[in-house]
């Protein structure tokens, strides 16, 4: 009623409303929008369909405990597995300290001034570099040692899985740093003014305060750039990690391969059994992935509820 | 030290009263209040402070004696500095890049501006309480004891948080349930958590930045009575955009006010009374009376 009697007094006309081409409009928007979405599942949905069917044959115990080999029915998956999991494990333990630091540097001490601009704009561009350029310098710095760091063959690490790992935490060091970054900027300053306000030091604000709120995030933005990590194949060809290791590593100093590795060196073999072979080491790549992904989200819920609402 | 049992008494039913006489600014007035029989001495002595953000001053040579044991009450209209003198007297504009203060804040003697001042000792000694209530994302207890602990407190932690939840009027609500979150709690729960978490690392001073802004006229009311009994034992003062509040809850008034240039300035400071009865500035009058801000 009230509608009615603005539209006749108050318009004059002057209003077009086309609701129904306005309505249609929002609908094609929404269409291109999920259409959008649909395109990553749809692709998601065939690679996992084509990875099992040529891959599930050879999906049992055996893949998992046996070394690789010449003759496929008892080349296995065991010293690729074993390689990644040293691999990201020192990876993780380089990079999240020193990223976490380098984040709350940023964040809660650096001075607002050029300096710290610097340093964070090329921080953001180092996210950009490429892998095998990061395979370079870890080739030049930790394998050969040309700094001379390391213990073992002229100063450097050789091809070592404390070489692999050191220049794996280079490369994912930048998406750390950022993403722990956005966490701990996003901590509300309320909360760092209460604990101010008691007559925390900044130390104790830090650690009591901003690092709690903020640690799911942080994890979260480690574990995905860990997962980027253990897909990566380029720097750790550069590096110098082997296509062909018939043991377990057992110290940071062995030689290593990986999991993307053994899969490019069974994919390149003419033989189509390696072929399949290849299909099952990327169910297992992926199914280690998508396990560290729900690992992300469950931290982040557990952590997230403790102290919320 | 003031607040004997027949000034409190008056105290508290002058409050109620001019509570119970409703929004009008003369009402909320507490006319016949007589003077407390001993003159407060001083708690905070502002000399000269002038605040830059940057380039652009903010607050310009306000002067103040905040006297001891009372509560004093900052007000003015959006802009005028309030907040941010307010901020002055823990040093809490520290924490925000590019500030500049000039002038001396005296507390026992001492200008907390003085080069080897800690901040964190001058915010120990000088509580907050801000206007939307922050309580730490952790259980009742915790928040109560962190400053404590940080301070390191050598006493019994469960009496002294239970003796500060009492003083914020909140410890029969939560006795039952002090591991749950802060967060958990009412807005004006909150407020009074984060009081009791102010008072408990046993501050000279207490600092209330629109402490009721957030809060339902109801909450308020608790909030209010609640400074005016806390002003037994903490100097108190607080900002608030609501002249009732002003007139119901502080013993002297100072208003500020940034004119053309932008700065604030302190243009009157007197009794509560004085400054809602009898104005001396008519800026203050135009203010009080409604006429802008």
């Amino acid at each position: 009623m009230a509608a009615t009697d603005m539209q006749a007094g108050a318009d004059r006309g002057l209003y077009v409303p086309r609701l129904s081409f306005r309505h249609k409009k929002g609908a094609a928007f929404f269409a291109i929008c999920l259409a959008g979405t649909l395109v990553g599942v749809v692709f998601l949905a065939f690679l996992l369909l084509d990875v099992w069917r040529d891959g599930a044959g050879f999906l049992r115990w055996e893949f998992l405990q046996n070394f690789p080999s010449r003759f496929p029915e008892r080349a296995g998956f065991q010293s690729a597995l074993w390689g990644s999991l040293w691999l990201i494990i020192t990876t993780a333990l380089l990079a999240f300290p020193i990223g976490v630091g380098a984040a709350i540097y940023l964040e809660e001490y650096a001075p607002r001034g050029f300096v710290t601009k610097a340093i964070q704009t090329n921080i953001s561009n180092l996210a950009g570099v490429p892998s095998i350029v990061f395979g370079i310098l870890g080739l030049q710095l930790f394998v050969r040692g040309t700094i001379g760091i390391g213990p073992s063959i002229g100063g450097g690490f050789g091809r070592s899985i404390i070489a692999g790992g050191a220049t794996m935490a280079l490369l994912i060091l930048p998406i750390v740093i950022v993403a722990a970054q956005e966490s701990i900027r996003a901590v509300p300053p309320s909360l760092r003014e209460a604990s101010y306000g008691v007559g925390a030091t900044r130390w104790q604000t830090v650690w009591h305060h901003v690092l709690p709120q903020a640690f799911p995030g942080i994890m979260t933005g480690t574990i995905l750039a860990l997962s980027r990590a253990i897909g990566e194949t380029a720097p750790l060809i550069m590096i110098g990690a082997l296509t062909f290791v018939a043991f377990r590593p057992e110290s940071l100093l062995d030689p290593f391969t990986v999991m993307p590795i053994q899969i490019y060196n069974w994919v390149a073999r003419p033989q189509p059994e390696f072929q399949d072979l290849a299909a099952t080491g990327i169910i297992v790549l992926l199914v280690m992935l998508l396990s560290m992904n729900a690992i992300a989200v469950l931290l982040r819920q557990w952590t997230g509820r403790r102290y919320g609402r | 030290m003031v607040g004997n049992v027949t000034d409190e008494a008056e105290r508290t039913a002058a409050s109620a009263a001019a509570r119970a006489a409703g929004v009008s600014v003369q009402a909320g007035v507490r006319a016949t209040e007589p003077e407390p029989a001993a003159e407060p001495g001083i708690a905070v002595e502002m000399r000269n402070i002038s605040l830059w953000y940057g380039q652009k001053q903010a607050v310009g040579n306000v002067s103040l004696d905040v006297p001891r044991n009372r509560v004093t009450a900052l007000i003015g209209p959006s802009g005028c500095g309030k907040s941010t003198l307010l901020r002055c007297i823990n040093r809490m504009n520290d924490l925000i890049d590019g500030v500049r203060i000039e002038g001396e804040v005296m507390i026992d003697g001492a200008n907390i501006y003085a080069p080897n001042t800690e901040p964190s000792q001058v915010r120990r000694h000088v509580g907050m309480v801000f206007q939307k209530p922050n309580p730490f994302p952790k259980s009742i207890y915790d928040n109560v004891a962190f400053g404590a602990k940080i301070n390191g407190y050598t006493g019994n932690m469960d009496d002294l948080v239970e003796e500060s939840l009492t003083k914020a009027a909140l410890w029969d609500e939560v006795k039952h349930e002090l591991k749950k979150s802060g967060l958990a709690l009412s807005g004006g729960q909150q407020q009074r958590l984060c009081i009791a978490r102010a008072i408990a690392v046993n501050p000279e001073i207490v600092l209330m930045d629109e402490p009721c802004s957030a809060l339902d006229p109801i909450a308020t009311q608790r909030i209010e009575d609640l400074m005016l009994e806390l002003a037994n034992d903490y100097t108190i003062v607080v900002v608030t955009h609501n002249m009732q509040q002003a007139a119901r809850v502080s013993h002297k008034t100072a208003f500020m006010l940034a004119e053309d240039d932008l700065v604030g300035r302190l243009i009157e400071f007197s009794d509560t009374d004085e400054i809602f009865l009898n104005p001396q500035d008519s800026r203050t009058e135009e203010y009080i009376t409604g006429r802008f801000g």
